[in-house]
């Protein structure tokens, strides 16, 4: 497909890309191009320009710091968050990114754009709201630190706005998570997903539900504290081809219980 | 400082040949390899990123080229099913292809072969659902897949 002309730089430096994303209203930032390429063939969207951000040294590499937090950069693929040994910290990222599309899309696809693009069926938003994540944005009056629970405002929109870049995310230590979906044949879209984190209290998120990640705090671990907290949410999931909103509410209740059983496991 | 432009001029090392070629932005890499180059081994299926027909290896890395500008792939080294063979000698892999019936129509042919190649370097001897796992970015219309699973399961022996 022929894209509508769009105009192209590939920055260096942080401060470069905050500048050209700046300077255009129209401008959009590149990532792994595994939405936002589709989004232009289709003309959902037709960026002026793309600032691509494969050149940014500050924006990849995962660290571990001694208190066991992990901090990825932005442009983390999903095929790094796999296979790095620091990530493993937090098992459940690697299971989970082992999971999304296939190898083609691991290879490409970052972490920073899933977020950003905040579908509800994409995999990492309900899962770094459950992990209370912490997402750092730059823009040119400095940088900002939001929460996970702050990140997602609706479908496709964060709070990451015009000439701002997603930087890192800063996941606290732990390892009792879970994560559970249901999913258009193996390893394909989410119809449904549950992620559930038990370091301490009991947090859940619920994905493809609303338009953001519904997260709860159940009161214990247990199976019928876990629906209760479902039931209570009063969900009112969309329907569509995939699945009536009255068959996405009984899987968010079932799969929260799946999750919350693998992270207490 | 770098600057935003509507095209530019790109090096890229395809199966040994550098090509240096003035290209629009908002073309894409499949689009460059097959129109500009005259490289048409790869194909275009689904154009949305989902068939896998168009795979290719960028700087050691299975891709789908229709979801990558020709410009992302500025400085990188791209392998394409045309780079397989031996001069006219099939490489293991596409002889495990032909004997065991691996293709039909062959449209999905050159994207299975690089997404196996891709899979055999990493892991040279990859179990039966690590060799699922390798293909799943990858939709065959016509052999039901399981030809093709036989033969990577063979090229892998
Ligand atoms: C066949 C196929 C199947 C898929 N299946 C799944 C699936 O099952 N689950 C799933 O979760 N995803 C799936 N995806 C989507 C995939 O995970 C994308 O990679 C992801 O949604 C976007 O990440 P990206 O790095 O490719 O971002 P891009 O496409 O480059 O960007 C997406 C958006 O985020 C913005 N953006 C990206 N990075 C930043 C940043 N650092 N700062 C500010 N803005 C930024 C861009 O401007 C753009 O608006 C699938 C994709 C394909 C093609
Ligand atoms: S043509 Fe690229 S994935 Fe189908
Ligand atoms: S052989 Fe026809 S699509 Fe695979």
């Amino acid at each position: 497909m022929l894209l509508r002309e769009v105009g192209y730089a590939r920055p260096g430096s942080l401060g470069e890309a905050i500048e050209l994303l700046a300077a255009d209203d129209g401008a959009r930032a590149l990532a792994g191009g595994q939405t936002l390429i589709n989004v232009m063939k289709a003309r959902a969207g037709s960026p002026d320009a793309l600032i691509d951000l494969a050149g940014i040294e500050e924006l990849k590499g995962i660290e571990l710091r001694a208190d066991g937090t992990l901090e990825i950069g932005a442009m983390a693929t999903y095929t790094e968050l796999v296979e790095s040994s620091e990530a493993r910290a937090r098992p459940i990222i690697g299971e989970v990114c082992a999971q999304i599309a296939d190898v083609q899309v691991r290879n490409r696809g970052t972490i920073g754009g899933n977020l950003c693009t905040s579908d509800p069926t994409n995999h990492l938003p309900p899962l770094m709201a459950a992990l209370g994540a912490q997402m750092t944005i730059a823009g040119a009056g400095g940088e900002r630190t939001v929460p996970a629970s702050e990140f997602f405002l609706g479908v496709y929109m964060t709070a990451v706005g015009v000439g701002e870049v997603l930087t890192k995310i800063t996941v606290p230590a732990g390892r009792s998570d879970g994560f559970a979906a249901v999913t258009l044949g193996v390893e394909g879209t989410c119809i449904a997903s549950a992620a559930a984190s038990v370091n301490g209290g009991v947090t859940i998120a619920l994905g493809c539900v609303d338009a953001v990640p519904v997260v709860l705090h159940p009161g214990s671990v247990d199976e019928d504290a876990v629906r209760e907290a479902v039931r209570d949410a009063n969900l009112d999931p969309p329907s569509d081809v995939h699945a009536p909103s009255s068959y996405r509410k009984h899987l968010a209740e079932v799969l929260a219980v799946r999750a919350v059983n693998q992270a207490r496991s | 400082m770098s600057t935003v432009t509507t095209s530019r001029s790109i090096k890229v090392t395809i199966n040994g040949t550098t090509y240096e070629r003035e290209v629009e932005a908002r073309k894409l890499l499949i689009h460059f390899i097959r129109d500009d180059l005259d490289l048409t081994g790869s194909h275009i299926g689904c154009d949305t990123g989902n068939c896998g027909a168009c795979s290719v290896i960028v700087d050691g890395s299975l891709v789908k080229s229709c979801m990558l500008l020709a410009v992302q792939a500025d400085g990188a080294t791209v392998e394409t099913v045309e780079g397989l063979a031996h001069g006219d000698e099939l490489n293991k892999l596409q002889q495990a292809f032909k004997d065991h019936h691996a293709l039909q129509c062959g449209y999905c042919t050159p994207g299975m072969l690089m997404s196996a190649t891709a899979l055999l370097r990493a892991n040279p001897h990859p179990s039966e659902d690590e060799i699922k796992k390798g293909l799943q970015g990858n939709i065959c219309r016509c052999t039901g897949y399981w030809n093709i699973f036989e033969a990577v399961k063979a090229a892998s022996e």
